[in-house]
């Protein structure tokens, strides 16, 4: 058993790329859920339109990558918020719902079609788009940085993603202080309250889907750029519930709720990751009961006794109160 | 740490000694830095071969050799699939022909589509593509009777299959107001038992899919009370909002069809029993025997059902808590024990619809979830939470699964399912059947 290799990558799990990856898609649902109420199962199709926009603008359009940015970041994220949301915006919340989750396996499909592989890539998805985010690396490729965690090219992924989320929690920080923030929050306590005050509750919900949505788009296309891919087995319907959970753990309508819940997530995770690959390698494991592959099905298994054991014990998160917000509200 | 990376990352395939070569092959192919430096050395191509075995398992075919030709006809490279049948090459960037050298196939294997060999791929720097080549008979076209009546009577099974599993999470809906997420893993859960007791047996026995049917039908319907009693029960004590629960039936969702996974495994499995049935030619289209049955069976349950929710008292009182559950509580119904009685009968119908989708298609551990999406389609086609509404809006989205194959590749066939589910929330969001005040 190698506990240094354990207790490194549960460090690196607290603050390296799924970290950023998921704190980013978590913010966004922290704007959509938390702020607003709304119920988006589907963040992994904004974290997908970001990871295409870009590979799609790159490598299927032989766009430059600046406008692989624009694509990934306000395009695509804008046109799937006002597709998801126009029809179900006036609803109950749980339409909502279904038509985000609906639109992860619409995406699933069409991104794994064959038939579209000139576009898609299909099932192997797209890669070599982000050379020229890596030309800027000032960090040297073969060295290690910080206490020996990332190499030269993850270390830069790493430092661009801190930076990136800290914009977005001043971002999100700023603008829920300001009066726009708080008739959000209004519409989450009260949306007919809201409208007989002459608020366009419509309006808002769509503006807090597409800016939710435009940071899970960051959050996926720094999943592909940290992966050098884009490829639909990252982006499936279940990536959801990975920012689910990290959301509801540190605490929804905090703005560092997120933040922390990722961080704690990724932690625990990558602990029982290793340490179960660990179990396995130096045979501590019985076969009959786990082997090298089913390691990986485990975190899945962990996600969703999270979501229940949150929900019904935990449900204002570690961070969070119950008088701003609880998964039990309403 | 190159190495150490990979070789998690290969944790997945078998440690074969085959295994290994084709680790070090993605080694000289990316170049040893961690998945970073890919640019010079062209791209991959790979594949897995396999053909099903007399279980419906997918094992590996090897020993056939697979070659690539460039634009030019000049053969650039070639290979040998391992012991597993998975196969890889490296070759420059450009556009290639792979082609499946078809005299080293193994005696009574052939390939399903003949005319798609070879197989035209294009590379570019560091990436790597999956090129398939199914074996065995070509799946039975709509050779002989007409294409779209064909997709009609093909699109009123799967229909009927849909409305099936959809009554249970309509009425669940209705009685408790719990969009239920984990209804899909009902379904998976209904066609792995049925698994289990026809193909692997049970202490050594292996039943009939008959009689199996009927104990996985018994077995899915108590745990379904089992769920309601254990989880939502307290749950609805306690007062947890409609949100919670939603979360929670997620969470269950992620999780039981995780642990399906776990124990299951990956791969798509087959019944043992009516597996292979020569089709009838019946002039305008083509029906094996058993999706007759199947569609007497479907058809008789659905009449069943409708007729019980109609005349009897339960039937009638199970439709009263869906209208208005306190005036229904205040008539003197006792409304946990029809919500009780809904989950069981929801779970077990969901658990025959299971076998029947394993009996038609393939078992696999994520089947229930791409159904439960079919069945919100037809459920909120239909108006969410009504029971007949759930039957006559899943009917329509087979049909208009199967028919949408006339304008779509086949494989986005449930694309157009989807698409029609935001098209109706635009357009008449209460559904063919809901009242509009449920809305809002």
């Amino acid at each position: 058993m190698d506990w240094g290799a354990i207790i490194q990558n549960s460090f690196r799990g607290f603050i390296g790329e799924p970290f950023i990856y998921f704190s980013l898609a978590a913010m966004g649902l922290n704007m959509h859920y938390g702020y607003t109420g709304l119920l988006n199962f589907g963040q992994a199709v904004f974290m997908a339109a970001g990871a295409y926009g870009l590979s799609m603008a790159v490598v299927t359009l032989g766009l430059n990558f600046w406008w692989g940015l624009l694509l990934g970041i306000v395009i695509f994220p804008l046109l799937l918020a006002l597709i998801m949301g126009v029809p179900t915006l006036r609803l109950r919340a749980d339409y909502l719902a279904i038509v985000t989750i609906a639109a992860s396996e619409m995406f699933r499909i069409i991104a794994r079609s064959p038939s579209l592989d000139r576009w898609t890539g299909s099932s192997d998805g797209l890669t070599a788009f982000a050379n020229r985010f890596y030309d800027f690396n000032p960090f040297d490729k073969q060295k290690r940085y910080f206490f020996g965690l990332f190499i030269g090219n993850q270390m830069w992924v790493v430092l661009v993603g801190w930076i990136v989320l800290s914009i977005v929690v001043l971002i999100v920080w700023m603008t829920m202080r300001s009066p726009w923030g708080r008739v959000l929050r209004a519409i989450r306590e009260d949306e007919d309250a809201a409208r007989s005050l002459g608020k366009n509750a419509y309006w808002f919900k769509m503006q807090s889907l597409m800016i939710g949505g435009m940071f899970g788009a960051l959050g996926g296309m720094f999943r592909a750029i940290g992966t050098q891919s884009a490829q639909p087995q990252n982006f499936i319907t279940d990536v959801t519930f990975f920012a689910w959970v990290a959301l509801i753990l540190g605490g929804a309508a905090k703005v560092g709720g997120p933040i922390a819940g990722a961080a704690i997530l990724y932690g625990i995770l990558n602990f029982t990751d290793v340490l179960l690959r660990q179990l396995v390698e130096n045979g501590y494991m019985p076969e009959a009961i786990m082997d090298g592959t089913q390691v990986g099905q485990v975190r899945f298994m962990m996600i969703g006794l999270g979501l229940i054991l949150l929900a019904i014990y935990r449900p204002q998160g570690i961070f969070g109160t119950k008088e701003e917000m609880a998964l039990d509200d309403r | 740490m190159g190495g150490v990376q990979l070789m998690t990352a290969f944790t997945g395939v078998r440690r074969s000694a085959m295994a290994l070569a084709f680790g070090l092959l993605l080694l000289v192919g990316l170049g040893a830095g961690a998945s970073v430096s890919a640019q010079e050395s062209g791209g991959e191509v790979k594949g897995n071969l396999v053909q099903k075995d007399d279980d419906g398992e997918r094992v590996g075919v090897p020993g056939v050799t697979f070659r690539a030709f460039d634009e030019s006809g000049a053969e650039v490279s070639s290979t040998t699939t391992a012991e597993d049948g998975s196969w890889s090459m490296i070759v420059p960037e450009g556009t290639y022909d792979i082609l499946l050298d078809v005299e080293t196939l193994p005696a009574g294997v052939s390939l399903r589509n003949p005319d798609k060999n070879p197989a035209s791929v294009t590379l570019i720097d560091g990436s790597s593509k999956s090129t398939l080549f199914p074996l065995g008979e070509a799946e039975a076209s709509s050779a002989g009777g007409n294409t779209v009546i064909q997709l009609i009577v093909d699109g009123l099974k799967l229909g009927l299959i849909i409305a099936m599993c959809a009554i249970g999470l309509s009425l669940i809906y209705g009685t408790t107001g719990l969009t239920n997420f984990a209804h899909g893993e009902s379904v998976t859960f209904g066609a792995v038992m049925a698994y289990l007791l026809n193909n692997a047996g049970v202490f050594g026995v292996r039943l009939h899919l008959i009689p199996a049917t009927v104990i996985v039908v018994l077995i899915c319907g108590s745990a379904g009370g089992l769920f309601n009693r254990t989880v939502w029960r307290p749950m609805r004590r306690r007062g947890a909002s409609l949100v919670a629960a939603l979360v929670v039936s997620i969470g269950f969702s992620i999780f039981f069809r995780y642990v399906i996974l776990f124990i299951f495994s990956g791969r798509a499995k087959r019944l043992r029993d009516y597996q292979i049935q020569e089709q009838w030619d019946l002039g305008l289209f083509r029906l094996a025997p058993k999706d007759l049955v199947l569609m007497i069976i479907s058809v008789s349950v659905l009449v069943g059902v409708a007729s019980a929710l109609q005349f009897t008292r339960m039937g009638k009182a199970m439709r009263a808590v869906s209208d208005n559950r306190d005036l229904a509580e205040s008539t003197g119904i006792d409304v946990e024990r029809v919500i009780s009685l809904v989950w069981i009968c929801g779970s077990a119908l969901a658990g025959l619809g299971g076998v029947l989708f394993g009996l038609t298609e393939s078992i696999n551990w994520e089947m229930g979830f791409r159904i439960l999406l079919l069945m919100f389609a037809g459920v909120t086609l239909g108006g969410l939470g009504t029971a007949y509404g759930a039957l006559f809006g899943s009917i329509i989205v087979g049909l208009f699964i199967q028919l949408s194959t006339l304008v779509i590749p086949t494989d986005m066939k449930n694309v157009g399912a989807l698409l029609m589910l935001i098209v109706i929330l635009l357009i008449r969001p209460q559904g063919l059947f809901g009242r509009r005040e449920r809305i809002g």
